[in-house]
């Protein structure tokens, strides 16, 4: 049952700017400078790409401002925004657009500058007017109430959630662009202030600036460029609620469904994938994630993260840029998964790098555990 | 049920009850199945009979965090997910006991605070 989408297309070129602080730089500068790294890195110029894909909360139609920024005139446009998840998901439109003929060379690009600016995660979005007169603190209190019913049912502790953001540290602390790497302890977190329970402080993501890009072509074209194309080989998204209070059961999210699906159109099964980069907006997202994407039994995955598995060391390396947790959280994180995947599978990681991957994984979150997108990538030997 | 619909959209009705004092529900009155929150039609069917009935006002706490907050930010309090007994689960808040004494399970009641500008539906411990 091979599906047509299958390896169809490449991404040729992947590339970072101003992960941690920026000060004096707008999001859009910052979102254009990694789209010139991602290009320089395809050995492509801003008039070679004739698809742009774009999503923020600052600069809402954001594909016309990223195009019209790079002087490029786009035959194919997307700015679905699906909060953090968006650019995940954006593999699936490039891809689709690819194999159609539409385009031949696609931008996907993002830049924040909400640390410099507010110091806080940027959101335009109406309140709820059925949530707002409780004041939740967004969308913390959303992941927060998670993790109490993850604890509730599944006895899952503190100390196990805990060794998530150690995890991510340990992994932070073998990348030079992680935004924070000094050393991280199970009792720092536990001591941590805490923010919203179960979640405190370094449960959760950091704040930082920072721009991401990839540019993707079909599979034919990307033999000629000069990096080893990393393939498409699974993707999908899925989202069931937007209101936490809409999610039916708090610890099963949409990734079941995104990742069972990604899987089958790659052809592969959790076990076959080297390195998985998951969205870790707080810690409790890791362990869901692992549980959804078919890691682990649901209700085991503090068990699974206790002990460094997934620590540099680990059996299961997961994060290895040092997640949203450890090395940049921008607001909307998940173009950094993929480019981190990206890296691992062309060997790029330097410390980090994990032995022989051919398969990676990168699975994004947005709004509150709402929308799930995962995607699988391998290398040549995949193909 | 008697109660006059006030306004148009399920949302302003649904707030204009509660200044009223009344947490008023939607059901379908072909299939009975309850909905929260308010919407111009049943989810999936999208069939449009939606009714308002008065919620019996009973919930379980399904999920609960405490919000910590500085003074000036409104301090410590209680956000919890409520399931009510008619099926549908909101987010509320339980007041009238200290904010981290809410477990999920506890028993609770609504009430409906109108001292502030907007009627705002709280939950208390039964």
């Amino acid at each position: 049952m091979h599906n047509s989408l299958r390896g169809a297309a490449a991404i040729v070129g992947a590339g970072v700017y101003g992960l941690g602080e920026t000060p004096g730089q707008s999001s859009v500068e910052i979102m254009a400078r990694a789209a010139l790294t991602a290009l320089t890195d395809a050995g492509l110029k801003p008039s070679d790409v004739d698809g742009v894909i774009s999503a923020s909360p600052v600069y809402n139609m954001a594909s016309m401002t990223a195009a019209e920024y790079l002087g490029i005139r786009p035959r194919f446009t997307e700015s679905t925004m699906l909060g953090g998840s968006s650019f995940v998901f954006h593999v699936t439109p490039a891809a689709l657009a690819l194999q159609a003929g539409l385009c031949d060379v696609v931008l996907i690009c993002y830049g924040s500058n909400q640390r410099s600016a507010t110091g806080r995660l940027i959101s335009n979005s109406l309140p709820d007017p059925y949530e707002a007169p409780y004041n939740p603190r967004m969308p913390i209190t959303a992941y927060a109430l998670a993790a109490s019913r993850h604890m509730f049912q599944y006895g899952t502790t503190r100390e196990q959630m805990a060794e998530v953001a150690v995890a991510a540290r340990g992994w932070a602390a073998l990348n030079p662009e992680a935004f924070v790497r000094e050393p991280l302890t199970v009792k720092d977190v536990l001591g941590s202030r805490m923010i919203s329970d179960p979640l405190s402080k370094l449960d959760c993501c950091l704040v930082t600036d920072g721009g991401g890009a990839l540019v993707l072509t079909r599979a034919d074209r990307a033999k000629d460029l000069p990096k080893a194309p990393v393939y498409v080989l699974g993707h999908a998204t899925e989202h069931w609620h937007r209101s936490i209070a809409q999610l039916p059961d708090l610890t099963i999210t949409a990734a079941s469904e995104s990742g069972r699906r990604a899987f089958e159109m790659a052809g592969l099964v959790p076990t076959d994938i080297d390195v998985a980069q998951l969205y870790d907006a707080f810690t409790i997202n890791t362990i869901l994630f692992l549980e959804d994407l078919g890691y682990c039994k649901k209700g085991e995955g503090g068990e699974f993260v206790a002990d460094g598995r997934i620590a540099p060391g680990g059996s299961l390396p997961v994060n290895t840029n040092g997640g949203g947790l450890s090395c940049c959280h921008p607001g909307m994180y998940g173009i950094f998964p993929v480019i981190e995947a990206v890296r691992q599978v062309r060997g790029e990681a330097g410390e980090r790098q994990i032995d022989d991957v051919d398969v990676a994984l990168a699975h994004g979150n947005g709004g509150v555990l709402s929308s799930q997108s995962t995607l699988v990538l391998g290398s040549g030997a995949t193909i | 049920m008697n109660i006059e619909a006030p306004g148009n959209g399920p949302e302003k009705e649904f707030f204009d009850f509660l200044s009223q004092g009344e947490f008023m529900i939607q059901r379908s009155k072909s299939s009975g199945e309850y909905i929260f929150y308010p919407r111009v039609a049943l989810p999936k069917s999208g069939i449009e009979d939606l009714e308002w009935v008065r919620a019996s006002g009973k919930g379980v706490v399904y999920a609960t965090s405490v919000v910590r907050q500085r003074p000036e930010k409104g301090g410590v309090y209680n956000v919890a997910l409520i399931d009510l007994e008619e099926g549908p689960r909101l987010m509320s808040r339980v007041e009238g006991c200290a904010p981290e004494s809410v477990v999920i399970g506890m028993d609770v009641v609504a009430e409906i605070d109108l001292s502030g500008s907007n009627p705002v539906l709280i939950f208390k411990p039964v």
